[in-house]
């Protein structure tokens, strides 16, 4: 067999592991090696774990196969707004540069008893605030696909070192979209769970009521098999479900989807998206049908609010959440004169221009004489937003809309216009307003060769149809086994960036 | 909607941010730019509709009152950046002189 190891999904590596036919060491060099020859130009990783790494692949060599170790011997990646014990979790930021948090986050722990191998931590905008990873105080990542071009975010080093083969899986966090766009302008699987069903412990806090660890993968069957892995009740997170959960590898037995009522929102359809994004997302809902589904148009109304919606709330939750970043217990200090000027010279140097940006936005949202008028008033726009899905899904059993406007667009284009650069969520935020679960996965590509995203969306807990439904269509298409034009060949030009 | 840098100072001063003049005046400009969208929510009549602040269920989440064993005090200590006598070393709350530390 001729293939790249680290071009396996990781379902077809597990099979080799468990097979004999390669040990974890030699899947562990051949990604360390991949990393070394195309991330000076992707610049996914903030921190490479390399000797861990290998410590990690020999003892699951050393260690033999069983049902408790789905992932022994599987190299992942992990966001750096997830804590990993002794390993640098900088957010992406200044202030947190130095950071090594004292435990693993519960999802990074799932994956580590779960035997898999951590390469290291993936870039990402500042405390997972943006939507190009060009918020990363470090530098910005670029995109497989097209090196001058984003890789959305804010997940975009996971999403572009699973999109570029710098490991099987990654680990990825999702408040507004940020799981699923950066999938879908880097041509990946990008999966954001119901709010609850992985433990936020160890999730560096953004916006509470709306974070939730995601997983990025290179096709839904290993998406379901990381989400196996991770998901489940935490009692370190008061917000965790307790709720019997299924193996979502299994939902993927059933290799049809004649029957399912697939809702088609027409509010998802607007003047102004790229039309390439609107004619591969038109095709794949006829594709659905051709396969058995049911297209049912129909409405969501307040979808136009959640944008205004999501950032009053998401920034009121930050700046709460963002108000321990003081220069006592951790994090850069800048001394001041007094404690409170401390304070205010460490913020004021540590953070980035969006992070401050969305505090200054969420503490006017919450002041005196402010709090009805905005952040309460979008609280309850938020109720009427979940309402929307709600009767949807009384319906239909998933609702299919595309996960970003357009394409991946150009570094630099949409840096100083934050409402430019707020507009390519708009299809994801409202799912996770609802508290709702999505997956992104490729449909088709532009002109310019660049990927375009799908979007399955499902109620409460509804993981299991909106991984079968994807699956189903995955499997009737190739879009899923293209791979970004990078290549050793690559490795000898200068860097860029 | 737009704001004033009086109010721009004010923001920042609650959110314990320094801000550059430049900061204050681009932050000036693009928060007017996006609270002038969120006014947008007000064409919706929402009199008759609660908040949402949770999607889920749940409500007062309690664990038994037991001891557990908390994490050793140099792990919690090893990230300051200033650390005394197995506490967080910071500059003096109250102080005729300011500009002393401890």
């Amino acid at each position: 067999m001729t293939v790249d190891l680290w071009d396996l999904s990781i379902h077809q590596a597990r099979r080799l592991l468990e097979a004999g036919e390669v040990s974890a060491v030699e899947l562990t060099d051949a990604l360390l090696e991949r990393i070394l020859a195309v991330d000076n130009d992707v610049k996914a990783y903030l921190t490479l774990t390399p000797e861990t790494a290998l410590a990690q692949a020999r003892a699951a060599d050393e260690s033999p196969p069983s049902p408790n170790t789905p992932l022994r011997g599987i190299p992942l990646a992990v966001k750096d707004v997830i804590c990993t014990e002794g390993v640098p979790t900088t957010c992406g930021s200044r202030i947190l540069e130095h950071f090594a948090p004292p435990y693993d986050a519960t999802a990074v722990a799932r994956l580590k008893a779960a035997g898999a191998i951590l390469l290291g931590k993936t870039n990402n905008d500042e405390f997972a605030m943006g939507s190009s990873t060009e918020n990363s105080a470090f530098f910005p990542t670029h995109n497989p696909w097209d090196l001058s071009r984003v890789p959305g975010g804010s997940s975009g080093g996971s999403a572009a070192a699973v999109s570029a083969g710098e490991c099987l899986g990654a680990l990825g966090s999702d408040t507004g979209g940020s799981v699923r766009q950066p999938a879908a302008f880097c041509g990946v699987v990008g999966l954001k769970p119901t709010y609850g069903l992985v433990s936020r412990y160890g999730l560096v806090a953004f916006a509470s009521s709306l974070d939730q660890i995601g997983v990025l993968a290179k096709d839904v069957a290993d998406a379901a098999l990381l989400l196996t892995v991770i998901a489940g009740h935490d009692p370190l997170d008061a917000t965790s479900l307790n709720t019997p959960l299924p193996d979502y590898t299994t939902a993927l037995l059933h290799s049809d989807v004649r029957g399912v009522r697939v809702g088609v929102p027409q509010e998802y359809f607007i003047p102004g998206m790229q039309s390439e994004v609107e004619a591969a997302v038109r095709a794949a809902l006829a594709q659905l049908e051709a396969l058995g589904a049911t297209l049912v148009p129909l409405s969501l109304p307040h979808t136009d609010y959640a944008l205004p919606v999501y950032y009053l709330i998401a920034p009121a939750e930050a700046s709460a959440n963002l108000a321990r970043y003081d220069g006592v217990r951790y994090g850069l200090r800048v001394p001041g004169p007094t404690l409170e000027e401390t304070y205010k010279a460490t913020r004021g140097q540590g953070f980035g221009a969006e992070v401050k940006r969305r505090i200054m936005l969420g503490t006017y949202a919450l002041s005196a004489g402010y709090y009805d008028a905005y952040y309460l008033k979008a609280q309850k726009v938020r109720t009427l937003i979940r309402q929307d899905f709600d009767r949807a899904f009384e319906q239909v059993d998933v609702v299919v809309a595309p996960t970003s406007p357009t394409t991946a667009f150009r570094i630099g284009e949409r840096v100083d216009d934050p409402l430019q650069m707020y507009l390519s969520d708009i299809f994801t935020l409202s799912v996770n307003l609802a508290g709702i679960c999505g997956i992104s996965l490729p449909c088709g590509f532009d002109p310019a060769g660049l990927p375009i995203g799908l979007q399955v969306i499902g109620p409460t807990l509804g993981e299991p149809i909106v991984m079968r439904v994807a699956h189903v269509y995955e499997q009737a298409t190739s879009w899923h086994r293209r791979r970004p034009p990078l290549g050793n060949d690559r490795s000898q030009e200068s860097k860029c960036g | 909607m737009a704001l004033t840098l009086q109010e721009v100072e004010h923001i920042a001063d609650l959110a314990r941010l320094a801000l550059t003049d430049e900061e204050k005046e681009r932050f000036r400009e693009q928060l007017s730019a996006v609270l002038a969208h969120a006014a947008r929510l007000e064409e919706l009549d929402t009199a008759a509709i609660s908040p949402t602040a949770t999607v889920l269920p749940l409500r007062n989440v309690l664990r038994a009152d037991q001891p557990g064993s908390p994490a050793p005090r140099e792990d919690m200590l090893a990230n300051a950046p200033a650390a005394d006598k197995g506490c967080f070393r910071v500059p003096a709350v109250w102080s005729t002189t300011p500009g002393t530390e401890g």
